[in-house]
């Protein structure tokens, strides 16, 4: 397997990186911050005003290393992309699949969002108390897939997304301990802007780790823009959004709950806006991505490959299987549903 | 002009090692470094940066590129010592391990020896292979018998490569050894268990509810 690297976030304002021959420095008002090895880092983030030489962006080109820049509260802005990488009979197969027949690999995923979603629920039962409830919506995610096996049709496998994603936001604020305090009601899902605290942490780390899995695809050779489930839309990564759905629940929204429920994260970590936007905070935004890349290190046994990988290339796993599923040597895409 | 495709020598030996690594080499574009593909780069830049010279009325030429679009090849020989008088042409291959028991190294020789009679209209009929682990340089005939494997391959070659498909892999002692392994996961397509593995995944929601 590929090796798994440190991801630095860069979040201060006003860093300079470069490269002073094999390494990174981290220059911040004109004074060394750091310096490291470059070969020992996968993935570069910059957050806000982060300036990176032509050398260092060229180097990152080079050796595969992910560029991405995003605003200071964390919206995507752009990637630097080295050399197009070749396999272009695989993007034909994956074009022509997303065409012809979307609804298999679509089903599989939906399949694994909906199961994992459950997981979370079903987790929450073990640990904390008995909850009607979050019992009533795991009987009603149950039933979605049952229907979700037989769905032929790319409209109908999207209505059982719908559906089985409302039952489960239906109760998610139910998975919020009580002792958290006020601050973390969760009411519906919102987004462009996030209009709470829980569905601003939500969409901060649904868009961090879309973005892995978009390099991920990509260095494997896949179109991160051409997907099967997410239609066609120009400056949407809709294949690394249907990935996405596989990693929602297990990856972030667990996160996001351990972040609130074991009060990492506070209610004065949050900006609300006029608009009643609500962003993070500069310090806890670095306090979200140190627990995202602690997470990245732990390994899990691979469900479909049985082997041990850090959770940090699981998205470079899945990409891995789906280029395989779709040159032919897959009859099925195996989605990621951790047992 | 027509569009032929040339096929790249390096992919004749890449095929007689596996036909699912070159399909992936050089259909897929995939590549991926392990320590005897950086061993054995490095040893070929030593030898492709040499600069012609001549000595005892031989020329030696490194890094000479050849085209043949006869044989449908294209690629480049590690060195070409030319008779200066005649103009005789005996290629030199270079290996970073040891002589082998197939023939693979063999055929990689005979169909450089086959562009440079292509390209020049003349006969070369020997060859010679240095193996660094040896430190031995071996000559090597170029018989009817290792031409006609050689065509053999170069056919096979091209029917591969020009199908678009990358055979399913066939898990063997070899592939610890190759620099793809991770990306052609040769366990994971030679037995395909993907279909059982998606069936599961409803399986399990079954098995929940009548445990309850």
């Amino acid at each position: 397997m590929k090796k798994l690297q440190n991801s630095l976030y860069i979040t201060r304002q006003g860093a300079y990186l470069h490269k002073e021959r094999e390494t990174l420095v981290i220059e911040v008002e004109k004074e060394k911050a750091m310096q490291v090895p470059i070969h020992a880092i996968q993935a570069i983030y910059c957050f806000g005003n982060v300036m990176v030489s032509p050398f260092l962006m060229g180097f990152c080109g080079e050796n595969g290393v992910h560029l991405a820049f995003f605003t200071e509260y964390g919206r995507f802005l752009g990637r630097l992309q080295g050399k197009q990488t070749g396999n272009v009979l695989l993007r034909q197969a994956q074009y022509k699949t997303a065409e012809l027949k979307p609804e298999l690999i679509s089903r599989n995923i939906i399949a694994a969002k909906l199961t994992n979603s459950r997981s979370v629920l079903y987790r929450h039962l073990r640990n904390y108390a008995e909850n009607k409830s979050v019992n009533q919506a795991i009987i009603q995610i149950n039933s979605a897939l049952g229907r979700l096996q037989k769905a032929i049709q790319l409209d109908s496998i999207r209505g059982i997304e719908g559906e089985a994603a409302a039952f489960y936001f239906g109760v998610f604020d139910e998975l919020i301990l009580p002792s958290v305090g006020e601050g973390f009601e969760f009411n519906t899902r919102s987004r462009r802007p996030p209009l709470d605290r829980v569905n601003a942490l939500l969409s901060f780390l649904y868009s961090v780790v879309g973005n892995d899995i978009s390099a991920a695809l990509q260095g494997v050779g896949l179109d991160p823009q051409m997907g099967f489930l997410h239609q066609t839309r120009p400056g949407r990564d809709s294949l690394a959004q249907d990935i996405l759905e596989e990693f929602r629940a297990w990856l972030v929204d667990r996160l996001v709950l351990s972040l609130i429920n074991r009060k990492q994260i506070k209610a004065n970590d949050f900006v609300i806006e006029a608009s009643g936007a609500v962003k993070l905070k500069d310090d806890a935004r670095k306090t979200v991505l140190v627990a995202l890349q602690n997470r990245k290190q732990e390994t899990v046994k691979h469900p479909f490959l049985n082997e041990d990988v850090p959770i940090g290339l699981l998205p470079h796993v899945q990409a891995l299987l789906l280029a395989r599923h779709l040159r032919g040597d897959l009859a099925e895409y195996p989605p990621f549903v951790p047992r | 002009m027509p569009d032929t495709r040339l096929i790249p020598l390096s992919a004749l030996q890449h095929y007689a090692f596996c036909p699912r690594q070159c399909a992936l080499i050089h259909n897929e574009q995939a590549w991926s470094e392990n320590w005897l593909t950086a061993q054995g780069q490095q040893l070929h830049q030593r030898v492709d940066y040499g600069l012609p010279e001549s000595r005892k009325g031989i020329r030696y030429e490194r890094g000479v590129e050849v085209s043949a679009p006869t044989l449908g090849l294209t690629g480049k020989l590690d060195l070409v010592e030319v008779e200066i008088t005649t103009g005789a042409c005996f290629p030199v291959e270079y290996k970073r391990g040891k002589p082998k028991q197939d023939h693979i190294d063999l055929i990689q020789l005979c169909a450089q020896a086959l562009c440079l009679e292509e390209m020049l209209g003349l006969d070369v009929p020997h060859g010679a292979i240095w193996y660094w682990q040896t430190h031995h340089r071996h000559q090597v005939e170029l018989t009817p018998e290792l031409r006609q494997e050689t065509f053999n391959i170069i056919n096979s070659t091209r029917e591969l490569l020009n199908s678009s498909q990358t055979p399913k892999a066939k898990y063997e002692k070899k592939c610890q050894a190759c620099s793809l392994y991770d990306l052609c996961n040769p366990k994971l397509t030679f037995r395909d268990a993907s279909r059982a593995y998606v069936k599961a995944i409803y399986q399990e929601n079954t098995d929940e509810e009548t445990a309850k």
